[in-house]
């Protein structure tokens, strides 16, 4: 009796929607979370390097003289570290996968440069304070405060 | 007397999805010797430790096998746990389980598939593999990913399972169990599946305890083992748990016992949906497992037990890491159950071990 139970599943196929898609001309809608590549906002982008130190199979790098955020496509294994790590929350990963190609690339994205901050005034309080206030340590680019160096009031 | 030939079987061979090769020594039609001989993707996995962070490490662990890669992320994941004294939040170990026996259940499916195919079954091996389709776009839908789904991270998992979802999983779970039922009554009732199964590799249940076999090539020698009894993470919240075993020790019995087994893997999916606990699904773990320490887990893989070991050295980096997988410890079997067969009958007790080479060359 079994052969019929599964005669009966497949005769039943026939007049069903067929399971597969004729991919290229159909493709399936991407669910929302999908892994399908990741992007940058790069306005956001401050250039800490963190991501590229969290990749495990290197396929970003980050260039601060360059202002540069590369990715090797073809090494990145969508595994989302970088989306995770980033303290920017710039990176995401698109439900969408890259097309095909025939040749090994790597995108590359320049970060414009953020507007400094105004300088401070040498003996200004005031001016000090608003340097400061409204940065938070990674808004300075992960990098040390240059100007705070030269201030001139700065504790010895 | 008749004269001994030696047949060489695989690396390449139709039914054979993953690189094994065997001399078989043949005397007539029967196998008297199978000498097997493995090392063709061998990549060196278990060394790369030594240049990943035990962070970076879980994306290279998962990578060592598709079909078990979230079993192998899962293990790998909670050894460093135990390494680093790491508490998962409970709502994490129940995704872990959710997901663990959807990756059970598509690995059985996938097998069922092949060894329909095997015997030459086609209309079954499209239905199998029909049904395995939707586990997967379970997969995509709830991780991101069909195979590799880099969910597991230490201290928990990376994405929740929200409550739309989980009704989703269920729903899908129950139009899969339905169309199961008939697949798994050709499976194991039907005569054309049954003349290729039935006494074809009989291997006794001293014999599986002495070659140390393990998963369902054991339990279908009436081996009641299964990791999952010992309640680990997750495990421990479920109501019952007793292994599936089966008596006969041949083809039927394995066939037997992994049909069983995906209905249990979805009553658990079922039971662990029902009782998920809400909370956080995972905690941050800093600092590096201490110079010296050592752990080691066990893992109901979807082949059987498959065991873990770290230790750590002061770094992120760790100093070992090792893994023993299924299929290394049921090869002595297939060679002992391989030994006075037919020849014809060579590739079907091959397929009902389910040898995962991948796996054991890491």
């Amino acid at each position: 009796m079994s052969e019929f139970g599964l005669g009966r599943m497949t005769f039943g196929s026939l007049f069903k929607k067929p399971e597969t898609l004729l991919y290229p001309l159909e493709t399936k809608p991407a669910p929302e979370g999908l892994k399908g590549h990741i992007v940058i906002k790069v306005d956001d982008c401050i250039l800490c390097g963190i991501c590229e130190r969290t990749c495990p199979c290197s396929a970003i790098k980050v260039s601060k003289p360059d202002r540069t955020w590369e990715i090797n496509r073809f090494q990145c294994v969508q595994c989302g570290s970088c989306v995770r790590a980033c303290p920017k929350k710039c990176l995401s990963m698109d439900p969408s996968y890259t097309s095909p190609s025939a040749q090994i690339y790597t995108d590359s994205f320049s970060i414009p440069e953020k507007e400094k901050p105004a300088k401070a005034e040498p003996n200004s309080l005031a001016s000090e304070t608003t340097l400061f206030a409204h940065q938070s340590p990674c808004q300075t680019a992960g990098r040390f405060p240059h100007e705070f160096i030269d201030e001139s009031r700065r504790s010895r | 007397m008749s004269k001994a030939t030696i047949i060489p079987f695989g690396p390449q061979h139709p039914v054979l999805p993953e690189p094994l090769h065997l001399d078989l020594v043949v005397e007539d039609e029967t196998v008297v010797e199978a000498i097997p001989q493995i090392g063709f993707v061998h990549r060196g996995l278990e060394k790369l430790v030594e240049t990943r962070d035990y962070n970076q490490f879980i994306y290279v662990a998962e990578r060592i096998c598709g079909i078990c890669a979230f079993g192998h992320s899962l293990g790998y994941a909670e050894t460093v746990e135990s390494l680093m004294g790491v508490e998962v939040p409970k709502r994490a170990e129940y995704l872990r389980v959710i997901w663990h026996e959807l990756s059970r259940v598509h690995s059985h499916l996938l097998w069922l598939g092949l060894a329909a195919d095997a015997f030459g079954f086609e209309s079954l091996f499209m239905h199998c593999w029909r049904l395995r389709e939707r586990i997967l776009d379970i997969f995509e839908k709830t991780t991101g990913g069909r195979v590799i789904l880099s969910v597991v991270s230490v201290g928990g998992v990376n994405r929740d399972i929200n409550a739309s979802q989980m009704d989703e999983i269920i729903h899908t779970l129950e139009g899969i169990e339905h169309d199961y039922h008939e697949i798994m009554q050709v499976m194991l009732n039907d005569g054309s599946v049954k003349n290729r199964t039935v006494g074809v590799g009989y291997i006794s249940h001293e014999s599986a305890l002495d070659l140390c076999m393990v998963g369902p090539f054991a339990r279908a020698s009436n081996v009641a083992y299964d990791v999952r009894m010992f309640g680990h993470g997750g495990y421990g919240e479920l109501s019952d748990f007793q292994p599936l075993c089966a008596t006969e020790g041949d083809c039927y019995a394995r066939v037997k016992v992994r049909c069983e087994e995906v209905l249990q893997s979805i009553a658990i999916i079922k039971e662990m949906a029902a009782k998920i606990p809400a909370g956080d699904i995972a905690v941050p773990v800093k600092g590096s497992p201490a110079a010296g320490a050592e752990a080691a887990n066990v893992l109901e893989q979807p082949r059987g037990e498959c065991y873990y070991y770290a230790r750590g050295n002061g770094t992120k980096y760790l100093d070992r890491m090792r893994m023993r997988t299924p299929t290394s410890q049921n090869l002595a079997g297939m060679v002992s159950v391989l030994e006075g067969c037919d020849l014809a009958d060579v590739n079907m007790i091959i397929l009902t071990i389910d040898p995962c080479i991948s796996c054991t060359e890491r």
